[in-house]
This record gives structure tokens, sequence and C-alpha cells, in this order.
């Protein structure tokens, strides 16, 4: 049999980055394919080599679908084709009805006159496809988000699709409206669509999955057939993860003293759907000099969690104790959680780290203004010595420090929102991805200063994506997931393995 | 050492310095092109003493409102509702002292105080209920025109006592008794011109000193002597043109004072540093423990204090509190701050340039009068100049 799709050595290089190199994926006809890999191994840059967000000449290899070579140009040249792709945020407007959805950009219309009976109609014969109970006119923001799952999967069925790309489609659903959309994918295959499924879930790899393609670094490593092969979720996760860790940390002197930081039974609901839980019962402890990683995957809500602890920036009907040196303490606004001792480094420097159009200068004092101010004055030249002091502490690499901070790289940039908080003297700092999109040089460098910190006493938790920078920087690692810490180790004991199969584990439970 | 150094080796390169900083001396000169251009077009007449005069009590109320209109422009909203406010303060305060006969010193500071709290009324919601001030400022907008009719029964009232007139129509009064060419000469304005001047030059001076110390100067040497020099002849040029006629009016050492204490609440303090972070990325000076609400909601309450001045200014200078006062003002001080090169979207901006864009609209509308150019063109003219003006920002911006 002839596959339905096959990718040929696809190659993508982004600036001074190889994104993919000499990928390889086809996919059978009524096949569901399971792309997995970890955080950051390609997935997402292959998904839109195909749909042609990325367009044909931007990329190297060729793509074959349905038996011809295809140049995609653009989403809507594959979608033409019957490639169909549904991201993990879902492209839907939430005020318009399920109906007008589904129809939008292709309305059923005569000389730009809709015909709503027509719409209405087809709608109700496409949500009866995927089996979901809802009048066409109900608006998409009052149905959950398993219900507006489908209807993604409704508006791909109306465009005649072949092949169906789900990108981690049950990150944010339940067990219940998981299920039934894989089932539904069954479904599908045995109408002769073909499926790529991208998850972080194995449990659902091995439940649906004919296939399976392991990508690591942006290569293809392997490609299970579950048919024919008994195939372990152990043996995929030594795929997902089995790299070579070489010297790519600097050397830690660990000195652990007492605990300082102690957050007890922690629970925090969604700031706008008050009946979603994100954070469980989350019980966890750093101790001064210590650095402690919590590992995850995309979504498991280990921002929510931090955001949430500093000053309830995240999240509403929060419970739960905070201690610091053994007392209760009052975090409740970000002022309060500051003056007790507490910074957070946020994941996404451009929007909440920086303040783009202004210098270093500016953007080094504000977290801690009265440093370098009296009676509400700011004193220039105090200001002044404080940023080059950081500048030349954290080798933060500029022209001065009047160097507008959008025009920096992410590394500096990085450095700056640093220096920001360690000018604000806190003791308890945490650090969500403080390496994401930095090259390695300048990652070295930002685990250098974590330990110098560790050194000095400060308390340090670092979130990161990336297992391995976990393994290399920390001295316990907690593991969370869907909003639960689900195991806590010491990092001499832990693996990436053993993190993946407690990620595993806790989907099962 | 090794960074003083290098930052002193790369700082005075005069072309490069020219354009880092063309926005700010084009504003300059751009005001200086249009006051030569209708010192020429008037025969004279714009500089002359009497006019000089006349200018800056015409737009002290938009410059005031203006120096309020910056920090909110800059902190990212907007406020429709300042005319209105100031039209309605006018209309208290003539009720006040006129109907009630109340002392206008303690009716002024009421009136202040009423307007701070117009203006934190509607930071409330701006702040606290985050509904756009767009929305909340034009439904104040409306509120306050309609009370303004209401408070003044549809009428005009009138005249103010004698004291409350000379906010707007005294002077400070002369001690030298010194006459010129046998006409009366406040040679007082003129002492306080050299003075100021020589304050001015002399900070200058000692900033610039402190600068050069820690290799900061970015300024080249003939720019800052140029300037300098610019400001000293501009200065006391305009206090001996004020002193040739009756002296400097009170406004002007209000509006001068204002001036100045905006000009270092936004460069020098931790409030304006903030206001500035907070426009410029709102979020992350939250989550730098700004507590962003309560500084929207402060920044109201001084565009309501600002606003009630303009008020008190407006109707001591007309004599009269009318339902029509402060009509459209929210325009002229809207277009003040983004001719003077403030940003729509928040964080840029500089009081000096709101004010030397207030002097743009101010000298337009008076030179255009005197050519006698109707009311109907001077509208477009000023509405294509405050187009031009954004454009020239955006395309320079894009550009470079």
């Amino acid at each position: 049999m002839q596959p339905i799709l096959e990718m040929r050595g696809i190659t993508k290089t982004f600036p001074g980055v190889k994104a993919l190199t000499d990928v390889n994926l086809s996919v059978m006809p009524g096949e569901i394919h399971a792309v997995v890999g970890e955080n950051g191994a390609g997935k997402s840059t292959l998904m839109k080599v195909l749909s042609g967000v990325y367009p044909h000449g931007s990329y190297d290899g060729q793509i074959f679908f349905d038996g011809t070579e295809r140049k995609f140009g653009s989403i809507a040249d594959s979608e033409n084709t019957g490639v169909i792709i549904i991201h993990q945020e879902l492209a839907l407007v939430p005020l318009l009805s399920i109906a007008e959805n589904i129809f939008l950009g292709h309305e059923t219309a005569r000389h730009g006159v809709i015909d709503w009976f027509e719409a209405f109609r087809r709608t109700k014969e496409l949500l009866g496809k995927v089996g979901l109970q809802e009048h066409p006119n109900t608006l998409i923001t009052n149905i959950g988000t398993g219900k507006q799952q489908l209807v993604e999967i409704a508006k791909a069925l109306n465009k005649s699709v072949k092949l169906l790309i789900l990108d981690e489609p049950t990150s944010s659903l339940n067990e219940t409206d998981s299920n039934a959309l894989l089932a539904l994918l069954q479904e599908f295959r045995a109408q002769g669509i073909s499926s790529i499924l991208i998850t972080h879930k194995l449990n659902e790899v091995m439940k649906v999955a004919d296939r399976i393609t392991v990508i690591r670094d942006g290569k293809t490593v392997d490609t299970l057939d579950t048919k024919t092969a008994k195939v372990s979720e152990d043996r995929i996760i030594k795929a997902m993860v089995g790299r070579e860790l070489t010297d790519r940390y600097p050397p830690r002197h660990a000195h652990v003293l007492e605990p300082i930081f102690e957050v007890k039974n922690w629970n925090v609901f969604h700031p706008l759907h008050a009946d979603r839980q994100m954070i469980k019962d989350v019980n966890f402890h750093v101790c001064k000099g210590e650095v402690v990683g919590i590992a995850g995957l995309m979504g498991a809500g280990r921002t929510e969690l931090a955001m949430s602890i500093f000053g309830r920036a995240y999240g509403q009907k929060i419970s739960g104790e905070v201690l610091l040196h053994g007392k209760p303490t009052d975090v409740s606004t970000i002022p309060k959680a500051m003056d007790a001792g507490l910074a957070y480094a946020t994941e996404d420097r451009k929007t909440y780290g920086l303040v783009l159009i202004d210098h270093i200068k500016h953007n080094v004092t504000l977290a801690n203004l009265e440093g370098v101010a009296a009676k509400g004055v700011v004193d220039d030249l105090e200001e002044l010595s404080v940023a080059n002091k950081y500048r030349k502490d954290l080798a933060i690499r500029c022209s001065s420090v009047f160097q507008t901070t959008v025009n920096l790289s992410g590394g500096n940039q990085q450095k700056v929102v640093l220096a920001k908080w360690l000018f604000s003297g806190p003791e308890v700092l945490i650090l969500d991805e403080p390496t994401r999109g930095i090259d390695v040089g300048a990652k070295y460098e930002i685990y250098g200063i974590i330990n110098e910190l560790a050194e000095a006493g400060k308390a340090v938790i670092v979130i990161s994506s990336e297992m391995p920078e976990l393994l290399g920087i920390s001295d316990r690692i907690y593991v969370m997931n869907d909003g639960r810490l689900v195991a806590e180790m010491p990092a001499k004991e832990a693996s990436q393995e053993k993190i993946m199969r407690a990620i595993m584990k806790s989907w099962e439970d | 050492m090794n960074d003083v150094t290098t930052q002193a080796a790369e700082a005075p390169s005069l072309s490069r310095f020219l354009k880092a900083h063309v926005r700010d001396y084009a504003l300059l000169i751009s005001l200086l092109a249009i006051m030569i251009f209708f010192q020429i077009t008037t025969d004279g007449t714009l500089f002359k003493p009497v006019n000089m005069t006349n200018l800056i009590l015409q737009n002290s109320y938009i410059v005031i409102m203006a120096l309020g209109m910056l920090l909110i422009i800059v902190a990212g909203h907007i406020d429709l509702s300042v005319g209105s406010v100031a039209g309605f303060i006018g209309a208290v305060a003539a009720v006040m002292m006129v109907n009630w006969k109340v002392d206008p010193f303690i009716a002024g500071i009421a009136c202040l105080a009423l307007g701070a709290v117009i203006g934190g009324a509607q930071g409330y919601f701006v702040a606290y209920y985050k509904i756009p001030a767009f929305i909340v400022t034009l439904a104040g907008m409306l509120v306050f025109k309609g009370l303004a009719l209401t408070v003044l029964g549809g009428a005009s009232v009138g005249p103010f006592p004698k004291v409350f007139q000379l906010l707007s129509s005294g002077y400070v009064p002369d001690i030298f008794n010194f006459t010129l060419n046998g006409a009366p000469f406040n040679l007082l304005a003129l002492v306080i011109g050299i003075v100021v001047t020589g304050l001015i030059i002399y900070f200058n001076v000692r900033t610039r000193q402190n600068q050069q110390k820690h290799g900061l100067a970015e300024e080249p040497n003939v720019i800052f002597f140029g300037r300098n020099i610019l400001i000293a002849v501009a200065l006391i040029g305009f206090s001996w043109l004020m002193a040739s006629y009756k002296g400097l009016p009170n406004v002007l050492i209000v509006m001068f004072a204002l001036i100045a204490l905006f000009v270092f609440l936004t460069t020098r303090t931790t409030f304006g540093r903030r206001v500035y972070a907070m426009g410029g990325n709102e979020k992350a000076a939250k989550l730098s423990g700004i507590n962003t609400e309560r500084l929207t909601f402060l920044i109201f309450v001084i565009m309501g204090a600002l606003a009630a001045l303009a008020g008190l200014i407006f109707a001591a200078r007309l004599n009269v509190a009318t339902p029509k006062a402060g009509l459209g003002f929210e325009l002229d001080v809207i277009a003040a701050c983004f001719i003077g090169g403030a940003a729509t979207t928040g964080g840029v901006g500089k009081v000096v340039g709101a004010v030397i864009g207030a002097f743009i609209m101010g000298v337009m509308n008076n030179g255009m009068s005197i050519m006698g150019i109707g009311i109907d063109w001077q509208q477009v003219i000023k509405g294509a100049v405050l187009m031009l003006a954004v454009f020239l920002d955006v395309y320079y911006k894009n550009k470079g």
C-alpha cells in the first residue's frame, strides 16, 4: 500500500539554529500515527512545515501527499489538498456560534449573502459525525474545552479532510473527553481518514497509535510499529530522551542548610473558569543554599504554581500556607511577597519581565526603586553605579547601560531580568524557564549565576522544561503534572527516564 | 575604570548625537519656525509685548492641563473629560463666589479639591475596574458638561470678586518704578528673568560636570553651549518683552512653577519612573511590585486637580462662568501631547514636549487670528498640523 503522506529528508533552519535535520515521516492511509518527543524536539516545527505555515522553499526536503509531490505555499494550500491541522491553542472565535465558527471563511453564501438554513443543516450533520449534541447557535464561549475541540474537528471535516493533525489535543481535556476524542479518531481510521497525533501522553499513544515516530533534537530517531512488535512505554521514553549528558553544567558544590521556604496545601483555581482547579494540594520546601528544580511537561501547572505564590499574580480562590523561616507569611500581594523576600523571574521576559522600550539602567532598578532613591527622588548616579555593577557581575553584553533592552539578545535580556530581581535583595528566587530561547554559551553563564546565588545562601527554585538542565543544576527535583507534585527525588538519583515515568504514571492514576 | 574610558571614547560624535535626538530638537525648531513665520505674516505683531502677554494668558490653561494629560497618555490612558471638568469647576466657582459670597481663597481651594475628587472618581473605574479610560472619561465629559449647565441654571454667572480676577489678569507688581524711553518698564520682570536664566544655566552646567566626571556626557560641547545660549537669549528676550508691557502675569508664574514641578516629577522621582514603566509594559511593572492600580488612580486625581485649576484660570480670565466654558479644550490638550511626541501606546512622552506642543497650537491660534483667517480654516490647518506631526513621528520611527 502507498503511504498517503511521505515527508523525506526535511531540514529546516532558523537563523543560528537547525530545528530539523533530515527528518522522515510516512503515514499510511487509515492510520493513526503518533509523533512523540520532548519539548522543543521539533514536532511542532515539522507540523508547520507540513501544513504550509513554513512555505515551500523555506525548508529542504520533499513532501508527497496522495502520490504527488506537494509544494504548499500557505495553510490554504495544504487545507485544499485535505491536510488539516488543529493547533493546541484552538482557533475559534469565542463570541461567535458553533455554526458561524465552522463556516468561518467558507460561508455558505451566495453573492455574499449567507444562507443560514443551509449552514444550520450542515452544521447539524457535522456535529452528528463528531458526536456533539449542541445547538448550532450555541456560542463557543458557552461550551467546554472538550466540546470546542470537537467543533474544531467538525470544522476540519467540513473541509473534506484526508489527514488530520492534532497537536496535543487532550492536554486540556479531562479523562472522559479525552477518551471520547480518541474514540473519534479510531472511528475516522475505520472510515479511511488518517491522523497524526502529537502528544506527551504515552498511555494514549499506546492505546490508539498504529505507528509511532520518535523525534529528538530535530531528528527522527525511531519509528515503531505497534502491530508487528510489542512496544513498551519504557522503550519510547528511552528513544525520546536518549541523549548523552556532556559537561554542559558548571560544577556544583552544594551546601544545603535548613529549610527557609515552605508551601503547604496550596490550591489554586483558574482565573476565568472558577471550577477548574489548576493547582491541587501542593506541598514543597526549599532550603537555604539549595537549588530545587521543578520538572514537568508544558501545561503541568508549574508557572501557575509559581505565580500564584508570588503575590497571587495568577488564579483565584487560592488557599494554602506559605512559611518563611518557619513562620506563616503573608504573600497575598506582589509588594508583600517581595517584602517577604520572594522574587519571581518570569518565563516570558518580553511580556512580563522587561519594559522593552526602556534602557537597561531603568529596568535593573524597576523592582527596587527605593534602593536608589531618597524620599521619592531617584539618585541618578547611584542608579547608574548599580546598573554598571550588575552589568559587570552578570557580564551583560551591551554598548552601555543606556542601551534599550529590546535590542539585546535573549541571553542578555534574561540577565537584565535576573539583575532586576537580584537588586531587590530576595532570599528565595523562583526562576521560570531561565534559559528558554538562549544559546548554549549564555545558558552556561546563567547556570553559573544560579550556582553563585545558592552559594551565597539564597534558596533557588528553577522551573524548566529541559530535563537535562534540571538534572545538571539542581540539588533536588520535584516532578509536577496536571497541577500536582507527583514525585520528589534528589538530583543524584534522578534521571530523565525516572521523571518521564513519574509523569506517565500520574496520568494513569 | 574600564567602563568609564570606553564610554567616554564613544561619547561625543556630533552627527550621531543629532541623529539620535533629532526628535527633541525638531520640535523646538518647529516652534521657532512657526513663530518666525507668523512674525513675518503678521507684520511683527506676534512678538509685540502686548501680544506675547496675551499669548501666555490664552494658553496657560491648555499648558497646565497638558501637564496632567501627558502623565495620563504616558500611562497608556486618555482623558476626554478635562474640558467639561474645567467648565464645570468654573461654574461651581462662580456659584460659590458670586451667589454664595464664599471667600475666593476658600472657594478656590474647595474647587481644586472637587477637581481632584472628580479625577479620582473617574480614575477609580479606570484603575480598579479596568474600564477603558476612553469610555469612563467620555461619560465624564457628558456628565460634567450637563452638570455645568445645571449649576449655572443655563445662564452666565459673574462678575467674580476682584481678588479672584487677579489670578488671570494680575501681574507681579513692580518694585523699582523704572521707566525706559519715557514708558514704564517693569524692571522686576527682567530681573526675575535674568535670575531664572542664571539658575537654569547653573544647574545645566552642574549636571554636565557631574556627567563628565562619570564619563556620561552624551551631548557634544557645541550643542550644549548652543542650547544654553539659546535658552538664555529666549528667556531674557521674553522677560524683556514682558517687562515692556505690564510685567509677569501671575498665571505665568503658576504655569512655570507647575512645568518645573512636572519636569521634576517625571524625570527625577520614583513616581515618574513608575508611570513610564507602567505605560511601557504594565504587566512587567505589576510583576515588579508596582501598585499599578493605585498609580493609575493617582494620575487621574492629579489630572482632575489640574483641570480644576485650568477651569479657575479660564473663568477668572473671562470674569464670568458660562455654560459653554471649556468646550473642546480636551482636543487642544490631547493634541498638544501628541504633537509633543507622546505615543498613543504609552510609555513615551516628555513634559517639555507637551508644553512646546501646546505653544505650537497656541501660536498658530494666535497668529492665524491676527492674520484674519476664519475659525473654519483655523480648524482645518490645526488638524492638518496634528496629523503631520504624528505622521512624521511614525514615519521616522519606522525608517530609523
